[in-house]
């Protein structure tokens, strides 16, 4: 790996921690006029994500043993970037399907946070152990690769949701910035591909050489 | 110089005897699941607040001595409605208080059916006992964000004819309470002759995104307000204005029941202003909804 793919590797994990933490933070927004403004609303969205990144960790973690790469990491921003795309578009019935089914708010925003963000979740949470397997080199450098790699996505989140709650809930509607999100991952997933092709391609024309 | 200093303290002395004699006194403070919330008694005056100990978060106050008589002057515009319908019989009213409104319905219209909707179940018991909210066969409060009791409301195709929108939080109306969805979820529960009467604030960088987003759900609406204090009600969801000579009549018949409880409703009467005479805010202002509702943000 070149440090010029190291640098993307670490800057698309910095935005899906910005991407994660966009998205949980307007989950607050989605869910209101549904299941209100009381504090379990928090506890359903905050649940969700937990848990779906607790998975996501773990099966990402298990995806970087075989075949590693960086075409396969690019994947994975692309399918979160179409699963987060449901979030915008069928989010109303959805929510009023659960509405007029379940009661109890608690478990009405539980289910509707289930239903929206369990499964772009998942795959956003993929992205951390994944992102370790093609930055380390070697088991000294791990402890120091994973510790950056961290800082980096975990500043990525605050930076995610100061900025979305401050400003962008000021300047676009709560369905814009989702999308938004969604094409940013979808985008630099693409841009995480084709840097792989054009290394690849790279490596080859200097084998090429070498063998001339 | 030491004179001088001298004299600064003794100032300094002076002012701080002068501000202690007129000091109040916390009778009770609690956090609950939502925010502090702390009763205190001023002389004869006894206020509820939350999160903070400044007067400007008052949520509602009452005299100890003469608890019929409201303090507020947001309460007593509020009592403009009765000049839009008739008797109501069916009253909803979203964000409890002190349940000033409540009592003081209650006691002009025994038979109506009152629905308090709170979110916060520890305000309820506050206004229990500190402020004297009483409930009964056709008075009642439900723990519940409004949001979600108006939609399932809709969707048990109940009417109310005079739903009250005072849902504070510390800061301002909760955003989800504030936008055109939850507008048109209470327009679609009120009756053909009822009318929704909001309590904002006039002072805020909200206000005309709160008239844009009233005026595009219910159309031309009444502003309810007096210089001297920083509210405005807005009167809304009416089919059509009634007459002059229906209101007049209404005003001479309110006039005695209402001077009872401190409000001079013919004084009021004064103060209401359609938007279909004036609209006071830019054409293009931007529509609040549950898409685009920074309404916190906006009031800072």
């Amino acid at each position: 790996m070149t440090s010029k793919t190291n640098a993307l590797i670490y800057f698309l994990a910095f935005s899906s921690g910005f991407s994660i933490m966009g998205i949980e933070l307007l989950g607050g927004r989605i869910l209101a006029p549904f299941f209100g403004s009381s504090v379990h609303i928090w506890g359903s969205i905050i649940t969700v994500f937990m848990l779906s990144l607790s998975f996501g960790y773990l099966i990402g973690g298990k995806l970087s043993t075989k075949n590693a790469s960086l075409t396969r990491y690019g994947i994975i921003f692309v399918l979160a970037s179409i699963m987060v795309l449901p979030i915008a578009l069928f989010s109303q019935p959805i929510m009023e399907g659960i509405f007029v089914n379940v009661e109890d708010s608690r478990y009405g925003s539980l289910l509707a946070s289930t239903a929206l963000f369990f499964i772009p979740t998942i795959i956003l949470g993929m992205i951390s152990p994944y992102s370790v397997r093609l930055l380390v080199t070697d088991s000294e450098s791990s402890g120091q690769v994973a510790g950056v790699l961290y800082f980096v996505s975990t500043l990525g989140s605050a930076l995610g949701t100061i900025i979305t709650s401050f400003y962008m809930v000021l300047a676009f509607e709560v369905n814009t910035i989702i999308i938004g999100f969604s094409i940013t991952l979808g985008g630099l997933g693409l841009v995480a591909i084709l840097a792989h092709k054009a290394s690849r391609s790279v490596t080859q024309s200097t084998s090429q050489l070498a063998v001339k | 110089m030491k004179i001088n200093n001298l004299i600064i303290s003794l100032i300094a002395l002076a002012l701080i005897l002068i501000s202690t004699t007129s000091f109040s006194r916390v009778i009770h403070s609690e956090r609950s699941l939502y925010r502090n919330i702390i009763v205190e008694d001023k002389k004869d005056l006894r206020c509820l607040k939350f999160n903070v100990k400044s007067s400007k978060t008052n949520q509602s106050c009452m005299y100890k001595g003469n608890p019929d008589q409201l303090v507020f002057n947001y309460t007593k515009l509020v009592f403009s409605s009765l000049l839009m319908i008739d008797a109501p019989k069916k009253v909803l009213i979203i964000g409890l208080g002190g349940g000033t409104l409540s009592n003081t319905i209650h006691h002009l219209y025994p038979q109506a059916t009152i629905t308090n909707v709170e979110i916060d179940p520890a305000v309820i018991k506050v206004a229990r006992e500190y402020f004297g909210f009483f409930e009964n066969d056709n008075v009642t409060s439900i723990v519940q964000d409004g949001r979600i009791f108006v939609k399932r409301a809709g969707i048990k195709k109940e009417k109310y004819d005079w739903i009250i929108l005072d849902a504070f939080n510390g800061d301002y109306i909760p955003e989800h309470l504030l936008t055109k969805e939850f507008f048109e979820e209470t327009k679609n529960i009120l009756t053909d002759k009822g009318v929704i009467s909001a309590n904002t604030f006039s002072v805020s960088k909200l206000y005309n995104h709160e008239s844009a987003t009233y005026y595009n759900v219910f159309g031309d609406f009444i502003n309810v307000s007096n210089q001297e204090n920083s509210n405005r009600i807005i009167l809304a969801g009416h089919k059509a204005l009634p007459n002059i000579t229906k209101i007049k009549e209404r005003v001479k018949n309110l006039h005695p029941i209402l001077k009872v409880f401190g409000i001079d409703i013919n004084e009021i009467s004064k103060h209401m202003a359609s938007t279909k005479k004036t609209k006071d805010w830019p054409e293009n202002t931007k529509v609040l909804t549950d898409q685009y509702s920074p309404a916190n943000l906006l009031n800072l």
